[in-house]
């Protein structure tokens, strides 16, 4: 059974300008242990989502159901929300400076969190505290736990955080952008305290990015996000090697090749839409290269591509392999398999 | 962009736009500690960096965040007085120009920045801060300056008639083009590009390095370019150098770099990129570096990288390594290690022979050992 399991989820926020549609209809479901990527833009609404989950989006209109553990988080109350948040549900983010508070103590804020869940002592705390510093990879955790975060070097805060996250041992981790702001050598680093920790708690991650490097380093399972819908959802094999909606195609393809040659980059045209008075049909037509009139007028559902039966795309081109593989030979001059590599 | 063969020592020579020699610049900072109160500490942010930049080239910069990439290329635009070393600009020495003499040079090395929104006035329409540098330099004025301007924007794939509309009406990618814009205003020989894509999502930053690729190949421009994405940095660069803590460590032609890292620590950030293939990455072998970059104030004796470094010895510890040729590469191909990584060689294994205190050490928890220490049920 999934631990988590999302079900048309919509968020939507009043401004000045108008009411923004920032996530659509987005489902999902992610088993324990298992690592599911979220990928997309800026404005794709793979953040929103999640904190709606988190209930962290105050003042949005929510639809939909978010079933953990046999109850919707989106029908709690405040106060149970709130036994779920941080002792069942651990999250991290991007900035981990916004997250620490800076005029405490590392060790403090961990031996606090620990306390207001559960019956310790603040001895029995702190020892886990350092415990958890040094599973994180902290150097000379005994000693650092009593520095403040801004003695903490930018990898540090962000293992700090884990550290913090897992406190509670929570069945779902939620990563939103945890290696955005770090150096490729700390990024390897942290992703390695995730996976391991993941080996061996057994704890589910939803890991949210930008980055499709990272997505194909750790997600098992991978959801692509376009204007506040799931564009396409596959394993991780099949999103890189025989992904289907050309969305996923035109990500991968603007993407500098890593081995190969040196050829033209190949961009998506265009700027992702507005979330304020959305078109109808798919919020991808705009720039995409096989577009049709259908597209314009109807959102496509997600419906299985291909073979594999966990593989579904939104998308009106033919699901048939065959047929998808011949039309993109026809738009793009070139097939599909060899892709990875031009 | 364009892929340019070395010639011969002698021809080449004629070819070099910028001659960086032994650069050093150090930042003054007050001393923390109570008792040395007035002694004065120094960043070490650029500590002895020789290069040169060739004619229509792509120089790629790389280096973790503190590296000093950005300090240099602030030193080589002028924007910093270096505490010492020389910078040759197309034969002239600018090291120590007066701002006056430096004036007419500034046309010529210009620079674009990382944040489209930060380097923007929000107040001021797009059409009269891409004119700014006709106005600084009094080349233009009146409908001539309108005249150039849109020509820029034009050329840089913006619309003219929005001439006269605010940063804030534009997106990141077009605000990175009203940068690019702005720079291309006297058709300089140089840019430094310091993270021109880094704050833009994957496929808008396709979208401008494409344009600058377009944009070099028909004004001919030399770039440096300053990244942290090493896949960006391979896709422009011609010539790629690696800097760690003020120094260049590995300094080669792009393919060279990539098929035959000399440095471990280059080894170590070529390995530690995760590309969006998942077959290849879960064949590769990563080497997972500890700890983060030590403090360029006190940096460490000997190769700055020993205290991280998989294959240090006692002898990294001595010596600075000099920066030379290694394992029978070509002359363009520089390291500075004693120990350089040899072709085939797996890094990831590899334990330092240097004692712990020297060393970053990271405390660790072995596998399967955990499972008393954050069990909530359990206590």
């Amino acid at each position: 059974m999934a631990l988590l399991q999302v079900e048309d989820l919509h968020v939507s926020f009043r401004t000045d300008d108008g009411i923004v549609q920032a996530v659509r209809g987005v489902s999902f479901d992610i088993d324990p242990g298992q690592t599911l990527g979220i990928v997309g833009e800026s404005g794709s609404g793979k953040s929103v989502s999640t904190q709606t989950i988190m209930g962290l989006t105050r003042g949005a209109r929510v639809s939909g159901r978010a079933i953990f553990e046999g109850r919707d988080l989106l029908k709690m109350k405040p106060e149970e929300l709130q036994q779920v948040r941080g002792v069942k549900i651990g999250m991290i983010f991007q900035d981990p400076l916004s997250s620490l508070h800076p005029f405490y103590k590392v060790g403090w804020q961990i031996v606090e969190m620990i306390r207001l869940h559960e019956q310790v002592t603040k001895e029995v705390a702190r020892r886990r505290a350092i415990d958890l510093l040094k599973l994180v990879g902290i150097p000379q955790a005994d000693r650092r736990v009593d520095d403040y975060p801004h003695q903490f070097s930018g990898g540090m805060r962000q293992r700090a955080m884990i550290a913090m996250a897992m406190a509670l041992n929570p069945a779902l981790l939620i990563a939103d952008e945890p290696t955005t702001a770090l150096d490729v050598t700390v990024q390897a680093q942290v992703l390695q305290v995730i996976n391991r920790l993941q080996r061996e708690f057994g704890t589910a991650v939803i890991l949210i990015t930008h980055d499709l490097g990272v997505i194909a380093d750790v997600a098992d399972e991978v959801v692509v996000m376009y204007g506040g819908m799931v564009m396409e959802q596959a394993d991780r094999m099949t999103t890189f090697g025989a992904y289907h909606h050309p969305y996923t195609e035109g990500l991968l393809q603007s993407l500098p090749a890593y081995g190969g040659e040196r050829a033209r980059l190949r961009p998506i045209p265009g700027q992702p839409p507005s979330p304020i008075n959305v078109p109808p049909g798919c919020p991808f037509a705009a720039r995409c290269p096989y577009v049709m009139d259908r597209c314009r007028v109807e959102m496509p559902p997600l419906a299985q591509a291909g073979t594999e039966l966990e593989h579904r795309s939104a998308c009106w081109l033919p699901h048939d392999r065959a047929a998808r593989e011949g039309l993109r030979r026809k738009v793009i001059g070139q097939s599909l398999s060899v892709s990875a590599e031009a | 962009m364009t892929t340019q063969a070395s010639g011969p020592a002698g021809s080449r020579d004629g070819d070099v736009l910028l001659r960086v020699e032994n650069l050093v610049k150090h930042f003054p900072v007050r001393s923390s500690t109570l008792i040395q109160r007035g002694a004065r500490d120094f960043v070490h942010a650029v500590d002895g960096v020789s290069l040169e930049v060739r004619k229509g080239e792509t120089l790629g910069l790389v280096g973790e965040t503190g590296c000093g990439k950005s300090t240099l290329a602030r030193c080589v635009a002028r924007l910093y007085d270096i505490t010492s070393g020389r910078i040759e600009f197309d034969g002239t020495d600018i090291t120590r120009l007066s701002t006056g003499k430096m004036r007419p040079l500034r046309r010529q090395i210009q620079m674009i920045f990382q944040d489209p929104y930060g380097s923007l006035n929000p107040r001021r329409r797009v059409g009269s801060i891409i004119g700014d540098p006709f106005a600084i330099h009094h080349t233009a004025s009146g409908a001539e300056r309108k005249r150039r301007v849109q020509h820029l924007m034009e050329l840089v794939g913006l619309n003219p008639e929005h001439y006269n509309r605010f940063p804030a009406e534009f997106s990141g990618g077009q605000r990175q083009r009203i940068g690019v814009a702005r720079a291309l205003a006297f058709t300089p020989k140089l840019i430094i590009c310091d993270e021109p894509v880094s704050a833009l999502d994957v496929s808008i930053q396709a979208q401008i390095i494409n344009l600058l690729a377009d944009l070099q190949r028909e004004l001919g421009l030399t770039f440096i370019f300053i990244a942290h994405d090493l896949s960006v940095v391979r896709h422009v660069s011609d010539r790629v150098a690696v800097m760690y803590l003020g120094k260049i460590t590995e300094q080669a032609p792009v393919e060279q770099m990539w098929a035959h890292p000399r440095h471990p620590y280059t080894d170590a950030l070529l390995s530690a990129v995760p590309v969006p293939d998942p077959a290849s990455l879960d064949r590769r072998e990563r080497i997972i570096l500890v700890g983060d970059v030590p403090s360029p104030i006190n940096p460490p004796s000997g190769c700055r990288f020993h205290p991280r470094c998989p294959k240090a010895q006692q002898r990294c510890v001595d010596e600075v390594p000099d920066f030379i040729p290694r394992l029978g590469d070509e002359a363009t191909h520089l390291t500075a290690c004693h120990f350089p990584v040899m072709d085939g060689e797996d890094i990831s294994q590899a334990r330092p022979a240097i004692s712990a205190d020297l060393r970053v050490v990271e405390s660790s928890i072995p596998e399967g050992s955990l499972t008393g220490i954050s069990g909530g049920e359990a206590s």
